[in-house]
């Protein structure tokens, strides 16, 4: 089982990979190391393929850098829940495929640590044995998580969701 | 019904009538990238699109974060950059030309009416002459380089009426704070902002305001094109303020009643007025960003340090925006006002707004700056502390080696 690492609101991606730990400045080192290193070293060092991050609003404000989002794939996030996300942050997290869910009812009722899991064709989210159903994905975006990324679905369809060719 | 700055140009763009909420797919007009995320866009392209570049004339590189380089591995990616845009006729803006946002402002390369992308969250700047500036990820803009499109969702607008006129020694960075405090980190969230009441405002406090945007989360910060603006600028016929434009939420603000504001740690929306902050140490006094170091805040910080020296124990580090900025600075006597007075001047560039170099803040370091975000860590050691204020009130700091009110000299 997947544990839920709760953090709280405008969490912004400075925190999620500082800048200076962007691959144009440790062309050698592997981002994914650095995903929190400096605002929550414990999830750096523990959090597993398949944990779900879990947030207040506005999830991943500041800057562009997809490196943030690229450091969380490369953990293998399995899913991140938020009461509300910033704009860069969610339309990177869709491009690179990882599912994101806006539920704000929910997030008051898990905590950091839970056990959980979610089942990312209904938004069913198991958190310490209780289960809370959540909104799905917009249908553009759940197109593009789908198919593993933006990169993925515009090679396989030869457009992007919703164009008229 | 009618329509907002944002809606017109994606409308124009799109050759339909859209509206906020629907989704489009629309091709920019120009696309920039600059140097820290420049060698991640070329990877992705080729290992993952194995696409070649459908429009190099649409594409723009800036060298900027970091500039000139400060190891071999941003000395080495810099390379090939370089190499790459020369095979395939991409125009580089190489180090020491300035700030991406205010390079292809300068160059006239972002335009009013024009959808201008860049891979940076500042790219709102283009807003300062009426484009459509936003900011994506590198895998948005390698989809960008290779497909000619994007798709984008039509955003609501909030629209801020600015009435009446500043007193002295508030500043355009104190309306951008301001904006901030009233709606918040994220009270724009994927929204345009569209500002009013300015006409009288010239280039450089457009270039303020909308490079602000971001920081309440818009997708676009957006000044109509009229007014105070070179011929070059004036908004193309197709463009106009609707009066029967739907705006999702109206801000009105009286300049009168404004004061110098400071952001403090580490939250951009935790704005104060100044009186509430003054006397606080600091160590650093930053003046430089897309934000605030163009000539215009070189030289109102020159003017309140004419003929005086700097606190002892304060460096004051200066990054000129761009290279016509700094050479203006240098014409009128404005960098060795500056120099005098005990400050020192970097090439022009981003410099330490995002602490990889020219100034990097150390543990515990406490710093004001002029630039437009306070996170923890951005500018260096996650111990360190960042306060941002406009050009008068770094210049009055500097002086009183605590955070001071430039009314108050
Ligand atoms: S000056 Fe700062 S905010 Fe502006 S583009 Fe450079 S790093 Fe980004």
């Amino acid at each position: 089982m997947a544990r839920i690492w709760k953090f709280g609101a405008d969490v912004d991606t400075d925190q999620i990979v500082p800048g200076r730990y962007a691959p144009y400045m440790r062309p050698d080192a592997d981002v994914a190391d650095a995903a929190f290193i400096e605002a929550r070293p414990d999830f750096a060092k523990y959090a597993q393929p398949g944990d779900i991050i879990v947030a207040l609003e506005n999830f991943g404000c500041g800057s562009s850098r997809e490196y943030a989002v690229e450091a969380l794939r490369r953990r293998k996030v399995g899913a991140i829940v938020a009461k509300s996300f910033a704009r860069i942050f969610y339309r990177n997290a869709i491009n690179l495929g990882i599912p994101l869910f806006e539920a704000p009812e929910v997030i008051d009722s898990v905590k950091d640590g839970d056990t959980a899991s979610i089942n990312l064709a209904t938004g069913e989210f198991t958190a310490d044995g209780r289960v809370f159903e959540m909104p799905a994905m917009p249908g553009f975006a759940r197109e593009i998580v789908n198919a593993g990324g933006v990169v993925a679905y515009v090679r396989q369809n030869g457009r992007f969701p919703g164009e008229q060719v | 019904m009618g329509q907002t700055i944002s809606e017109q140009i994606l409308s124009h763009k799109a050759g339909q009538n859209v509206k906020p909420g629907e989704f489009v797919v629309i091709e920019p007009d120009v696309v920039m990238s600059h140097d820290s995320l420049t060698p991640s866009i070329i990877k992705i392209l080729k290992e993952e699109l194995a696409a070649s570049i459908k429009y190099p004339e649409r594409l723009v590189f800036v060298f900027d974060h970091v500039s000139p380089a400060s190891t071999v591995g941003t000395a080495d990616l810099q390379n090939l950059v370089r190499r790459f845009a020369r095979e395939q006729n991409i125009r580089l803006f190489d180090v020491g030309r300035g700030i991406c946002h205010q390079v292809l402002v300068e160059e006239a390369i972002a335009f009013p009416g024009a959808v201008a992308v860049g891979a940076d969250s500042h790219s709102t700047s283009y807003g300062a002459v009426g484009a459509f500036g936003t900011g994506m990820g590198s895998t948005d803009v390698a989809l960008i380089w290779a497909t000619g499109k994007t798709w984008l969702r039509v955003p609501e607008t909030i629209r801020v009426n600015f009435n009446g006129q500043l007193p002295a020694h508030v500043d355009v960075k104190d309306m951008a704070l301001k904006i901030g405090r009233i709606l918040s980190i994220s009270g724009a969230n994927y929204m345009a902002v569209e500002y009013h009441g300015i006409d009288w405002m010239p280039l450089p406090g457009r270039q303020t305001l909308a490079s602000m945007a971001v920081e309440m989360g818009a997708k676009v910060g957006i000044i109509p094109p009229t007014g105070n603006l070179p011929e070059h600028l004036q908004k193309p016929d197709w463009l106009y303020i609707d009066s029967n434009a739907h705006y999702r939420q109206v801000v009105n603000v009286e300049l009168e009643d404004l004061c110098p504001q400071v952001s403090i740690p580490h939250s951009v929306d935790h704005v104060s007025d100044i009186q509430d902050v003054t006397g606080t140490h600091v160590d650093v006094v930053f003046l430089g960003t897309c934000t605030n170091g163009r000539h215009e805040d070189l030289a109102e910080a020159a003017s309140l340090l004419k003929g005086k020296r700097i606190a002892p124990g304060i460096r004051m580090i200066i990054t000129p925006a761009s290279s016509r900025e700094m050479s203006k600075a240098a014409s009128d006597g404005t960098l060795s006002t500056l120099i005098e007075a005990g400050a020192l001047i970097t090439s022009p560039g981003c410099g330490m707004c995002m602490g990889r170099h020219n100034g990097t803040l150390g543990d515990g370091d406490v710093c004001l700056s002029t630039a437009n975000r306070n996170f923890k860590g951005r500018m260096g050691a996650p111990t360190s502390q960042i306060y941002l204020a406009s050009p008068g009130v770094a210049a009055a700091t500097a002086l009183r080696g605590v955070i001071s009110d430039p009314r108050e000299l």
